[in-house]
């Protein structure tokens, strides 16, 4: 299982290397709608700096969405399932492999909006090691929902709506307590993030768990 | 010998459109069968349900000695189709492609170079994009993964299309040479003249399953298709 | 627990189904006349503690609804006791509490309004019933994808497992999250103990009972319907394959 994870992660990895998507587009993608925000919420630091971890976590969900429909679009065009299905790959692993290229891209685009959210709302950037775990932890579970149900809208035609409105919701728990830990670290008080890391950590570790026993039989529908 | 192909009264369904409605076909080890049929007979669906893909509604399907209706996943790493659709990666590159393809059936990537070179791919070409390549070097690449991955059943729907009189002449020895390389083959092929000449045998399809027809007299031809087996 | 052969109920099962129709609508009718008559109107919010009576009633019946839809969609999932019904049962109670979700939401706003001045408070039970609210819309529109009947049923179970399971984490999380902000005593929800005595129990407990037996006469009727367009659909499927089989006859 591990092995064709890695099979699949490094294919999925390479793809992106040379077509350069999520550089080109996801990554502009978030900027502007980390601008957009600035542009709603007004110029006035004051508001914007503490909202700041909120605004951040919200572009990172949107940007989650078009980086599992990338994940998904990039299997051959109609035939996105039955080109995985027919490689003879463990399915599990095909689930690891493909969440694990969205966690990367997202973590790198991540470090950008870190740099993009100190310069628009002068976010005052302190607790390092509670920013990177909830990132960590966070993105580990959007990257797990987003895979399974990337998968089970990959085969349907209406897979540019129903993404959203069902990975969306589901991930509301990481919004929340990504924020909150990523205000208490801030806001310089780190200590206070502990249980909200936990929850990130539950929520991951629950999906990806999920996600290896329930991909299989999802690819196969349809 | 137990045949590598079995089929009984097989349903398969999209929904609620019946795209196989009882078909029957045996099909025994190293033999090359050519699927004939007007559109819409369903002779993609059978191709699909023999690797695998359409799972089978009632009736029995057994292919290279494994029960479809118990589980579809089991053959797939034996079995290799070529669709309509490639299913390779335009972002990688062809050689790329193969190492991916053949990693993922856990076979040895060092029998790569011996196929790219038995397909006619240059180092250079190998390293061009699949994206970037004709779809006449798709069409060979495709073929390539087929023979890399050491498919037992092999099952290609409208093999020849795209390909160029030296494609379409290597796909023939290659079909020609399956029963001394232990593979087994179901063809669909709109091009009757080529596929007869490498068929061992004929199989008409027509409303989703497998019928008998009146063989007008023709040079050579076998008798066709399996009988059709009474329930 | 089998299914049954015939389409329609048979007529004990009509009769019976009546009967809980009748129940249901006397009980709601009489919680409304206790409610709005007879019980007394309370020390802190007046009349408007008669919506005691709708509101954790609605509630209940959604997450009745959420935990039935959960239940029959893992029962689906096992293998030992897969059954066509286990997924019509969850997807009837889904669109069954996909509305009570909604009252919820509206009884509830409008308690809000006059007691915290406000229409929406980010309360813990309320935040979390209007991502259920979310969530079972999301699962509808999976629901109504066409495709075969298990491949639907299985994709819909999974992916409804994988959102319920979520309600409980978002739940502790909304509370903790409410639990740090200390909002002012006025807009507090929790500071109103209403002392619910007498009457206004009994109507209490008249009105849950109702919109239960509302629920599951619903439910009995949405699943009946379910019933009826799978046989069409079985039905249709000899018709489909009798065509296609003709279309073999070559001229």
């Amino acid at each position: 299982m591990l092995r064709d994870a890695m099979l699949v992660a490094g294919k999925d990895l390479r793809i992106e290397i040379r077509s350069r998507v999520g550089l080109n587009q996801i990554g502009p993608f978030a900027i502007a709608v980390l601008l957009l925000f600035g542009l709603a919420l007004g110029p006035d630091r004051q508001v914007l700096a503490p909202a700041s971890a909120g605004l951040f976590w919200v572009a990172v969900l949107l940007s989650t969405v078009l980086a599992v429909q990338r994940s998904y679009a990039i299997e051959s065009a109609d035939a996105a399932r039955d080109g995985l299905r027919l490689s003879g790959l463990d399915p599990a692993g095909i689930f690891l492999g493909k969440a694990g290229a969205v966690l990367a891209q997202l973590l790198v685009l991540e470090a950008a909006l870190t740099v993009g959210v100190a310069l628009l709302y002068g976010a005052h950037l302190s607790g390092g090691l509670v920013l990177v775990a909830a990132c960590a932890a966070g993105t580990l579970g959007l990257a797990a929902v987003g895979t399974l149900y990337g998968v089970v809208a990959s085969g349907l035609r209406t897979r540019e709506t129903l993404l959203p409105l069902l990975l969306l919701p589901v991930v509301a728990p990481v919004l929340l307590a990504a924020t909150k830990a990523w205000d208490a670290a801030l806001a310089g008080a780190p200590g206070r993030a502990g249980g909200w890391l936990d929850v990130l950590v539950v929520f991951a570790v629950l999906y990806v768990a999920i996600g290896i026993v329930a991909f299989g039989p999802l690819l196969e529908d349809g | 010998m137990a045949p590598a192909v079995r089929l009984h009264e097989a349903v398969a369904l999209a929904g609620r459109f019946p795209l196989l409605a009882g078909a029957c076909l045996e099909v025994g080890e190293g033999e090359v069968v050519h699927l004939r049929g007007p559109n819409g007979a369903g002779k993609t669906s059978l191709l699909k349900v023999l690797a695998g893909l359409l799972p089978v509604h009632s009736g029995e399907a057994t292919v290279l000695g494994r029960d479809l209706v118990a589980d579809r996943r089991a053959v797939r790493r034996e079995v290799g189709m070529l669709g309509h659709q490639s299913f390779l990666y335009e972002e990688l590159t062809v050689e790329e492609n193969l190492r991916f393809a053949v990693r993922a059936v856990k076979g040895a990537v060092t029998g790569i170079r011996p196929v790219l070179d038995q397909f006619g791919f240059t180092s250079r070409l190998a390293s061009t994009p699949v994206g970037r390549c004709s779809a006449g070097q798709q069409r060979r690449a495709s073929l390539a993964v087929l023979v890399a991955r050491g498919a037992r059943l092999w099952l290609l729907d409208e093999p020849h299309a795209g390909l160029d009189q030296d494609g379409r002449d290597l796909l023939d020895g290659l079909l020609a040479g399956s029963r001394a390389a232990g593979r087994t083959v179901v063809f669909a092929s709109h091009e009757l003249e080529r596929a007869a000449a490498i068929a061992d045998r004929i199989v008409h399809l027509a409303g989703g399953r497998v019928v008998e027809l009146p063989e007008p007299a023709e040079p050579a031809e076998p008798v066709t298709g399996a009988p059709a087996h009474v329930a | 627990m089998s299914t049954q052969p015939r389409a329609l109920p048979s007529d004990r099962a009509a009769v019976a189904l009546r009967v809980l129709g009748v129940a249901a609508l006397v009980g709601v009718a009489a919680t409304a006349w206790l409610g709005l008559f007879v019980t007394p109107p309370d020390e802190y919010m007046g009349n408007l503690v008669r919506l005691l009576y709708v509101h954790p009633p609605t509630a209940w019946v959604a997450f009745l609804a959420y935990g039935i839809a959960s239940v029959a969609s893992l029962l689906y999932l096992w293998p030992r006791t897969r059954a066509e019904h286990f997924d019509r049962l969850a997807g009837a109670s889904a669109e069954v509490g996909v509305v009570f979700t909604g009252l919820t939401l509206v009884s509830g706003s409008i308690w809000g309004r006059p007691t915290w001045g406000a229409w929406w408070v980010w309360d813990p039970l309320l935040t979390t019933t209007a991502l259920l609210f979310v969530l079972y819309l999301g699962y509808l529109a999976l629901r109504r994808v066409p495709g075969e009947f298990h491949v639907r049923a299985r994709r819909s179970a999974i992916a409804a497992l994988i959102a319920f399971i979520d309600v409980p984490i978002v739940y502790f999380s909304v509370e903790w999250w409410r639990s740090l902000h200390q909002a002012p005593t006025v807009l507090n929800p929790t500071t109103h103990k209403t002392y619910v005595h007498g009457s206004m129990a009994w109507t209490l407990l008249l009105g849950f009972v109702s919109f239960t037996l509302v629920y599951i006469w619903l439910m009995a009727h949405r699943y009946r319907l379910a019933k009826l367009q799978d046989l069409e659909d079985t039905e249709g499927l000899e018709i489909a394959l009798a065509e296609r089989r003709a279309e073999a006859v070559v001229g």
